[in-house]
């Protein structure tokens, strides 16, 4: 089997502060009074809400429809009442709205009656249908609908699947806990996924700062007695479960940016939608609960087993919040996003809920120039040159960026972790990568106004062009008046004189028009600024340029 | 507000700078050891000069004094100035040097981080090409007593000849122009078992404290690996080729400003190159053009203008040798994808 174990380059090592909330066993969450459940909760298409408000549903009923198949449902996870379907704050930085279900829940958790799903039976494509409309989702964080990835492609087949428990990020407990508590169940889920994805081995990978998990699955994979199935411990070092990071580790292979593992014959996914895979098909029950961690400045961190839709501020109540919390954090203390909302729900992708003070997460210390030190390029796992991309993205010289590949970072925050001058390394690549991003936008948006505008000029040629071969078929089957000199001459001089009373006419009216055009304008121009004047010459100037160009550039057949 | 990452490691600009000036003592302690406590006024005089001149550019600049004072550059760039220089040079060359490389070297182009030269072997070229004859007077190794010392650092009557003589590059460079071969001119007391008598000691006391630098990963191998490779591979072919007119490879590994150069002026990481193949073409460039200075030019040392040299040619290998990004070292399989 596994004999040789690869690694990536770069990473650190923080303190994993992971025994706190591994002391006590996973707690179910009692049901708050109400439920906010984003119909938005994955990457991919907004599903529609199948419910009305006032309509009541039960535990496990779909009340989002996928929309479309990169998409993935969302249920109700108990039963109630539905009374509202609104825009509610998400738990994002952002802290914008998204429409969301809110349900009130009636406390006698009523389950929708289970359709019986053969999955031994079915094809490929009716589990992954089957997976969609149970809204099973990849539960490490990317929340990818993960019947999109459960597909071997053009080839058919998948060299290794990768069940990925690494965990690396600092606080972070919740598959730790799961690997722990439900070892069995994954490893089931995991052979699924091998079934579906035709893989020719298994490798479910975890941390070695996480020996008990490893123990239950290491028993697990005995009972099982499946000889292409295989779990793996990697050496603890963040961020060694980044799915690129963990797939180099296992295999040697790295994957690029903008590649897909697939096309490289592996598959990665999360220990948690293991078991999500699971539960659907063997148990026909959706994805309404995960597993979230509550740890940082809180009295008694933990793992909770959550309904999807819980406010986070139910869960801070639960762990005990700390009077000197300053920040509230989803996900770990290297990649999480602030929020900016305690009221916001808890979502699919919610792995994590950490509070911060000043004494466990202090401010950032004042910004020092950058002394090319190069401790942030020995951090990179994606093998960057941090301080070039800083630089680049400082100085706003994308393209330079672009050059030193900044789209392949993956954001995981050592650079700026080990930066000596304390730059917020990561908050610059954010911000180049979003103004690249705006800039594409507005480049598309140029690119397809400008082709609207040469398709009218040209659509508006055309049409002229076929008035004058119109005009001239007329004129040449009219008796010719000098057939000896053709029909050019004839057609210049006769049509001319009689046009003449006609094209006066026209023209005194064009001249009114004109003038008309010229007064109004000269209303809105009279007070200007020289600045604002040359600005309008520039802006006639380039519309005439514009209009040259695309003139020669339009199309002549 | 502020993002992820939260977490961050227990480090500064600060604490790299002091780890730098603590791996210096060895061999400043040496030094004094040596050839006298001359060396001391002459860092102190540095020190007070580097962080007057800063705090002065600072202000002009309208950036915050404290903190950038605070971080300990000036003191580095201070501190490897007058290490550099003769211990008994007039303390008006010393102000003069350490000025130049604060205000001119560093805050001209932009302050911390973004000179392209070495501020220190800057100030060390400008002395050595405006002052060649006091910057080539080292008090001999039987040293003179502090009280003098000190009255000539502060512009006292000089008497020379009593207690200055040459280098050992120096020496060694007049006695190959006059016809003398290496083994005749290593037979002078100045000469030690393998360098300069005492020179030698200095040198194992830098890289003593470039080990330390390596250790806390404040440096990392490539360029004292390169440097020193670089040196020793050069000055040994020229020596096998022909031994009375070059000198060994012991020798130049531990005479003049190699081993200093090596672990503490080359690994300037602002005026350095970055990458780690560009590290290695730097430094083995420095070391190779440093001998040839030694070996033919007219400066008996040529670490400093070496240094000048490859700094300006650092932006190109840089670009030059981008080590390959993560998926992208070897072509897909499918040979699609960018």
């Amino acid at each position: 089997m596994l004999n040789k174990l690869f690694s990536f380059n770069g990473g650190v090592k923080p303190d994993p502060n992971k025994s706190a909330s591994t002391r006590e066993p996973i707690a179910r969450l009692a049901l708050p009074p109400q439920l906010v459940i984003p119909l938005h909760q994955h990457i991919g298409g907004t599903p529609r809400p199948l419910v009305t408000v006032g309509s009541t549903v039960l535990g496990g009923q779909r009340i989002g429809a996928p929309d479309g198949n990169v998409s993935s449902a969302v249920h109700a996870p108990t039963s109630g009442r539905v009374v509202a379907i609104e825009p509610r704050p998400m738990p994002h930085a952002s802290g914008l709205s998204s429409p969301a279900v809110v349900i009130e829940p009636d406390g006698l958790d009523t389950a929708i009656e289970r359709e019986p799903f053969d999955w031994h039976a079915a094809a490929p494509g009716e589990i992954r249908d089957f997976l969609r409309d149970a809204g099973v989702v990849g539960l490490g964080g990317a929340v990818f609908p993960s019947h999109l990835k459960l597909n071997p492609g053009k080839s058919g087949h998948t060299d290794t699947l990768v069940i990925n428990g690494a965990e690396c990020e600092p606080f972070i407990t919740c598959d730790d806990m799961l690997m722990r508590t439900e070892p069995e169940n994954i490893l089931r889920g995991a052979l699924i996924m091998q079934r579906m994805l035709a893989a020719k081995q298994v490798l479910v990978a975890l941390e070695d700062n996480k020996p008990e998990a490893a123990t239950a699955l290491k028993a697990a994979a005995r009972a099982l007695g499946n000889a292409s199935l295989e779990v793996v411990v990697v050496p603890t070092r963040y961020p060694a479960g980044g799915a690129k990071q963990l797939i180099r580790v296992l295999t040697g292979i790295e994957v690029p940016h903008g590649s897909r593992s697939t096309d490289f014959g592996v598959q990665c996914f999360n220990v948690a939608t293991a078991l999500a895979v699971w539960r659907a098909l063997e148990h026909g029950e959706a994805l309404t609960r995960r597993i979230v961690t509550v740890a940082g400045n809180v009295e008694r961190p933990r793992n909770f087993d959550v309904a999807i839709g819980t406010p986070i501020s139910h869960l801070f109540a639960a762990a005990g919040l700390k009077p000197d919390t300053d920040k509230l954090i989803m996900g770990g203390p290297m990649m999480g996003i602030p929020l900016p909302n305690i009221d916001a729900p808890v979502v699919k992708a919610t792995n994590c809920l950490l509070a911060s003070s000043p004494t466990l997460f202090a401010p950032p210390e004042p910004e020092l120039p950058c002394i090319r030190c190069g401790e942030c390029a020995r951090a990179c796992p994606a093998d960057l040159q941090p301080f070039e991309l800083y630089w680049h993205s400082r100085a706003r010289n994308f393209g330079r960026a672009q050059e030193y590949k900044l789209f392949d970072c993956i954001e995981c925050g050592c650079c700026a972790y080990v930066c000596p001058s304390h730059i917020p390394l990561v908050d610059y690549y954010r911000y180049a990568k979003s103004e690249i991003w705006a800039r594409e936008r507005d480049k598309d948006a140029a690119d397809s106004a400008r082709e609207r505008f040469e398709f009218r000029n040209w659509r508006a040629d055309r049409e002229k062009e076929e008035k004058a071969a119109k005009l001239a078929a007329r004129n040449a089957a009219k008796p010719a008046v000098k057939p000896a000199d053709g029909p050019a001459p004839a057609a210049d001089v006769a049509p001319a004189a009689a046009e003449d009373p006609k094209k006066a006419l026209i023209e005194a009216a064009m001249a009114r028009a004109r003038a008309q055009k010229e007064a109004v304008a000269a209303k809105n121009t009279d007070a200007l600024t020289p600045a604002q004047k040359a600005q309008i010459d520039a802006a006639e100037e380039r519309r005439k340029r514009a209009s040259e160009l695309s003139g020669s550039d339009a199309p002549t057949e | 507000m502020y993002n992820s990452p939260y977490l961050r490691q227990n480090t500064s600009v600060r604490r790299v700078m002091v780890t730098v000036l603590v791996a210096m003592l060895p061999a400043i302690a040496m030094q004094v050891w040596l050839f006298g406590i001359g060396l001391l006024l002459q860092i102190a005089i540095a020190s007070a000069t580097a962080l007057a001149c800063e705090a002065a550019m600072l202000s002009l600049r309208h950036r915050p004094v404290a903190r950038a004072l605070g971080d300990g550059s000036a003191l580095v760039t201070a501190w490897l100035i007058a290490v550099c220089l003769p211990p008994l040079l007039p303390w008006w060359m010393i102000v003069i040097g350490t000025s130049f490389a604060i205000v001119i070297g560093k805050h001209l182009y932009g302050g911390l981080g973004q000179n392209p030269f070495n501020p220190a072997m800057l100030a060390y070229c400008v002395l050595i090409i405006s002052f060649p004859a006091l910057m080539s007077q080292w008090p001999g190794l039987q040293g003179s007593d502090a009280a003098t010392q000190l009255d000539w650092v502060l512009g006292g009557e000089r008497a020379l000849d009593a207690v200055t003589g040459a280098t050992p590059l120096d020496a060694l460079r007049t006695g190959l122009l006059g016809n003398a071969d290496v083994a005749a001119v290593m037979q002078s007391p100045a000469f030690g078992h393998l360098a300069g008598a005492g020179w030698e000691w200095v040198a194992l006391a830098w890289g003593a404290g470039g080990l330390l630098l390596l250790a806390l990963r404040i440096i990392t191998w490539h360029i004292p690996v390169a440097f020193l490779g670089a040196m020793a591979l050069v000055s040994g072919v020229a020596w096998l080729i022909d031994p009375s007119h070059y000198a060994s490879p012991a020798f130049h590994l531990l005479a003049g400003g190699t081993m200093l150069g090596a672990f503490f002026i080359a690994t300037d990481p602002v005026s350095g190159a970055t990458t780690p193949r560009g590290k290695l073409i730097f430094a083995a460039c420095i070391a190779l053009i440093a001998w040839l200075i030694r070996a033919f030019g007219a400066y008996p040392d040529g670490i400093a203008f070496a240094v000048l040299l490859l700094n300006i040619c650092v932006p190109l290998i840089d670009i030059k040798t981008q080590p390959p990004v993560f998926g992208h070292k070897v072509e897909p399989p499918d040979g699609g994808a960018r």
